[in-house]
């Protein structure tokens, strides 16, 4: 079987895979299937113990709790929503199948017609709808051949909860180790409750022979609202991860506190992509998913590199910094980002560079676009200490508006205790180009068909960063996101 | 009354100055302006507009609450050495209060005030009070702390058309003989339809003495009115200095307002501007040169509330020693404020491993017919330019000179008073070298 790489290139046994219930870990042993509202040390004890944890990872949830409960949400962010109520939530859900449709016909026409504008194949389609896919095929051979690549040069790609089980010892060693629990309060709620995620580790020298995506993660579609990432790149290896799909994503859970940690060791690479398209609310602001995420990479080794490349259509509101901790010498880290906010979305976003190491470089590339009521905030951080000794980042944040009512912020903090240290940071803010809207009229092409080119082009320098096919879909949920803001 | 017991122990024993004749309102806003320290106490690090500027060592000075300081050491050579004198009119406070002695109110045209806070307080205060009553939003606790004790400062008032030639100089000295003493100065200065001035304040100091001046200068100019403002400080480094410039501008004014900070242990300068004609033009310039354990402040706020008004900012340091710059510039554009075009600008070289800088350029915008752009850049000397300069037989010390005296100039080069420039110029090359003003024009 050739390696399926892409979301569009999916393949049907991979696709079958996602059907299936999940069959590994603490499923099928339930008593309960739904753990009561709220949240409290009981609750942690019920989901470590369903999970069959061991001691110290619940110990390590009930330090979380402890330390959560001691603290109260963050209010500094450019956003503003209504209050959560912490004790309203579900914390533990065996993941339950999805209802099942029997055709597309059954699916909602306007989730359909969007499918179709991303130019999603059917197949893919099925998939994301629920739909029942008959495909004949096995679907434990094709875990075993996906696993056996894998494990034949000695990677490790499992969800966290096989991970605990399986490789304890690398949990152990590296959980909390870039977000601690204590990081903040949604990465602290995260590591008293997450329930499920994904892990990766990559040995020592090896280049890993496929993009990693959470889409061949059998268990990915019901890890809910509490993911949690470890990817472990070790000396000399290289892995490139994609997280999320361009496909709207219907959740029903409105908060959102994900976790990422990355460990990048000498000469290591870790290129982690996400496009994110999580339901964003209504046109007056009604639901959509508040998607809270802690991501944080350690360039511990010299020479490692970390890599960020993230398309932010979704969520109604969107809070996350994807950062780097540049402590090897020699150390690179990178971000590049698109962020479109439409309708009511607000979005506060950016990244935190911390050069510790000598010789240590950073790269933000930030692409922001508001359109309609859309509130678009960079928010970045370079720290430059005083060890970093030859440090050089450079910043770039472009902002587009498009029309009267929409709002774009860039808050950089650069701090520099370093006389060597080198920080250059850029930012623009304008309004769509009128002149190359009419120049694109003059030629027939249409308003809104125009507003995307612009914008896409905008974009050029964060899409080329995706891998081909993901940056081909980028192109067009940034086109579908923005539709009926134009005019 | 001790209204402080909450902000700190150390200001305690403060009273807000009420005079016998104050009208109802000006002793209410000065009792409610020194509750609210007492309630919020002084800012920390938590509030993001002082997150860099600590103000422990502030704090920590067990300031007088007594009001007499007599300055008895003050020689007009000493305020013409801190403020070299200009020709036009001069009107210097010494610890806060004028001094007749050494000032002189002459080329004024017919019409206009030019006069002490303190006259108009005892004259009746009335026109004073929209100045008095500041927006709750912008307060912290010195610029309230200041409403609270303000007695004095300048009052200057342009009519209509008047046009004043000669720089307005204000000049605020400090000789406190080793009482720590906290002045108020309170500068007013309106500025009616079509009238223009150039203006300089200049604050300054005896060596080794500590004080804290906490000053506020407020400027309203009406329609088309253009003032060009400057300011020195210069305070020794024993002294503490936090001012507030802040500034309302109509139709179609212009304002310019540069800043030259080389003085006190803790300085900062905060500008607000907001822009509430259509139209109206600012420009603000600062340069910053601390060394050893100083610590300079810039906070910037510019307000784009009316459409088509344009503002630029320059901020350029040069940082020594132990020495610590902030820079904290935010533009604001509110919704509807169209055809808005602003720039913000801010560069530091770093002279030494210990000095740091924290920079927060920040725009805000909620319309989308807009021009915004803004900058930062941290850097050391360009080691190819040193190199080139000495294979060219400049030796090291002075192809540094040279250098920073380049990074400098375009900021030298906006002061278009000569003596002011000189000044600059000269402190220049004698912090950075003086082989730089051999080579330089």
């Amino acid at each position: 079987m050739s390696a399926p790489t892409t979301s569009t290139g999916i393949s049907d046994e991979v696709r079958e895979l996602a059907n299936q219930e999940y069959q590994y870990g603490f499923v099928t042993d339930l008593e309960t299937d739904v753990a009561p509202r709220g949240l409290n040390e009981d609750i942690i004890r019920l989901i470590s113990s369903k999970k069959n944890e061991p001691d110290w990872l619940l110990e390590w949830r009930l330090r979380a709790y402890r330390h959560w409960t001691t603290l109260t949400a963050p209010t500094w962010q450019h956003v503003t929503y209504g209050p959560v109520d912490y004790q309203d939530i579900i914390y533990y859900a065996a993941p339950k199948p999805k209802k099942r449709v029997e055709s597309m016909d059954e699916v909602d026409p306007e989730l359909r017609e969007m499918f179709d504008k991303l130019g999603i194949s059917l197949g893919e389609q099925e998939r994301l709808s629920g739909v029942a896919v008959d495909a004949i095929v096995d679907s434990v051979s094709v875990a075993t051949t996906f696993k056996d690549k894998l494990a034949e040069v000695g990677v490790i790609f499992c969800s966290f909860s096989e991970a605990v089980q399986e490789h304890p010892d690398l949990v152990r060693q590296y959980l909390g180790s870039v977000v601690p629990y204590n990081d903040n309060f949604f990465a602290c709620l995260n590591a008293a409750v997450f329930t499920d995620g994904s892990f990766c580790y990559i040995p020592k020298g090896v280049r890993c022979p496929m993009e990693l995506s959470t889409y061949f993660r059998i268990n990915a579609a019901d890890t809910g609202q509490f993911e949690r990432t470890l990817i472990i790149a070790e000396e000399g290896a290289y892995v490139s991860y994609l997280e999320g799909c361009t496909a709207p994503v219907r959740d029903t859970n409105q908060l959102h506190a994900a976790v990422v940690e990355l460990v990048a060791l000498n000469d290591a690479q870790i290129k982690y992509s996400t496009v994110q398209n999580w339901y964003p609310g209504d046109a007056d602001g009604n639901g959509g998913v508040y998607n809270f995420v802690t991501k944080r990479g350690m360039a511990s080794g010299r020479n490692a590199k970390i890599s960020w490349t993230q398309v932010e259509t979704g969520s109604s509101i969107t809070w996350k910094y994807p950062g780097v901790v540049l402590k090897g010498d020699n150390s690179v880290g990178e971000f590049y980002s698109v962020a479109l906010t439409a309708r009511r979305q607000q979005a506060d976003t950016g990244s935190k560079m911390v050069h510790i190491g000598k010789n240590t470089k950073s790269t933000i590339i930030s692409k922001a676009i508001s359109a309609g009521h859309g509130q678009n905030t960079y928010r970045g951080l370079v720290d430059m200490r005083h060890s970093a000794v030859g440090a050089r980042n450079f910043t770039q944040c472009d902002s587009l508006l498009i029309g009267k009512d929409s709002g774009a912020h860039t808050l950089p903090y650069i701090e520099v205790k370093n006389q060597t240290g080198q920080v250059e940071h850029e930012a623009s803010t304008s309004k769509i180009g009128e002149e190359q809207l009419l120049y694109c009229r003059q030629r027939g092409i249409p308003e809104e068909e125009a507003v995307s080119m612009i914008v896409n082009g905008f974009c050029r320098e964060v899409f080329k960063m995706l891998p081909m096919e993901f940056a081909v879909e980028a192109q067009k949920l940034l086109t579908v996101s923005l539709e009926g803001s134009v005019g | 009354m001790t209204v402080l017991s909450a902000a700190s122990g150390v200001l305690a024993g403060f009273e807000p100055r009420l005079g016998a004749r104050d009208p109802a309102w000006l002793a209410e806003a000065r009792v409610a302006a020194l509750q609210w320290v007492g309630e919020h106490g002084f800012p920390t690090h938590k509030d993001e507009d002082w997150k860099y500027t600590g103000l422990a060592p502030i704090l920590a000075v067990p300031f007088d609450a007594s009001t007499v300081a007599s300055g008895s050491r003050v020689t007009a050579e000493m305020i013409d050495e801190a403020a070299v004198d200009l020709g036009g009119p001069r009107l210097v406070f010494v610890n806060g209060h004028f001094s007749s002695e050494f000032s002189r109110v002459t080329g004024v045209p017919a019409g206009a005030v030019v006069t002490t806070l303190a006259a108009v307080l005892a004259a009746g205060p009335d026109r004073l009070e929209p100045f008095f009553a500041h927006a709750p939003g912008v307060r912290h606790a010195f610029a309230a702390f200041n409403d609270a004790l303000a007695e004095d400062g300048a009052f200057i008032h342009l009519p209509s058309g008047t046009i004043v030639d000669e720089p307005i100089q204000l000049v605020y000295f400090s000789d406190t003989g080793g009482v720590p003493l906290i002045s108020s100065p309170r500068s007013v200065i309106i500025a009616d339809s079509h009238s223009r001035a150039t203006i300089v304040e200049t604050y300054a100091g005896v060596d080794s003495d500590v004080y804290c001046t906490n000053a506020v200068t407020e400027l309203l100019l009406a329609e088309d009115a253009h003032i060009e403002h400057y300011k020195v400080q210069n305070e020794p480094t024993s002294a503490f200095h936090v001012a507030l410039l802040s500034v309302r501008q109509g139709r179609g004014s212009r304002f310019s307002s540069r800043s030259i900070m080389l003085g006190a242990r803790i300085a900062r300068h905060e500008v607000r501007v907001q822009l509430d004609g259509v139209g109206a033009e600012v420009s603000l310039d600062g340069v910053y040169l601390p060394q050893g354990d100083q610590l300079h402040d810039n906070t910037i706020f510019v307000d784009h509330a009316a459409t088509d008004c344009t503002s630029h900012q320059l901020y350029k340091g040069v940082l020594d020693g132990r020495a610590h710059g902030v820079f904290n510039g935010h533009i604001m554009v509110r919704h509807g404020a169209d055809g808005t075009d602003a720039n913000q600008k801010n560069k530091n070289l770093l002279l030494s491993d210990r000095a740091e800088v924290d920079t927060r350029p920040r725009l805000e915008i909620y319309t989308d017919d807009v021009k915004c752009t803004h900058g930062a850049a941290v850097g050391q000397m360009d080691e190819e330019a040193l190199l080139y300069l000495q294979t060219r037989a400049i030796p090291l010390e002075a192809a540094r000179g040279l250098l920073i005296y380049a990074f400098v100039h375009e900021m030298v080069d906006r002061i278009e008073l000569d003596p002011l420039r000189a000044q600059l110029e000269r402190v220049v090359a004698t912090r950075f070298g003086s082989d730089a003003t051999v080579v330089a024009p």
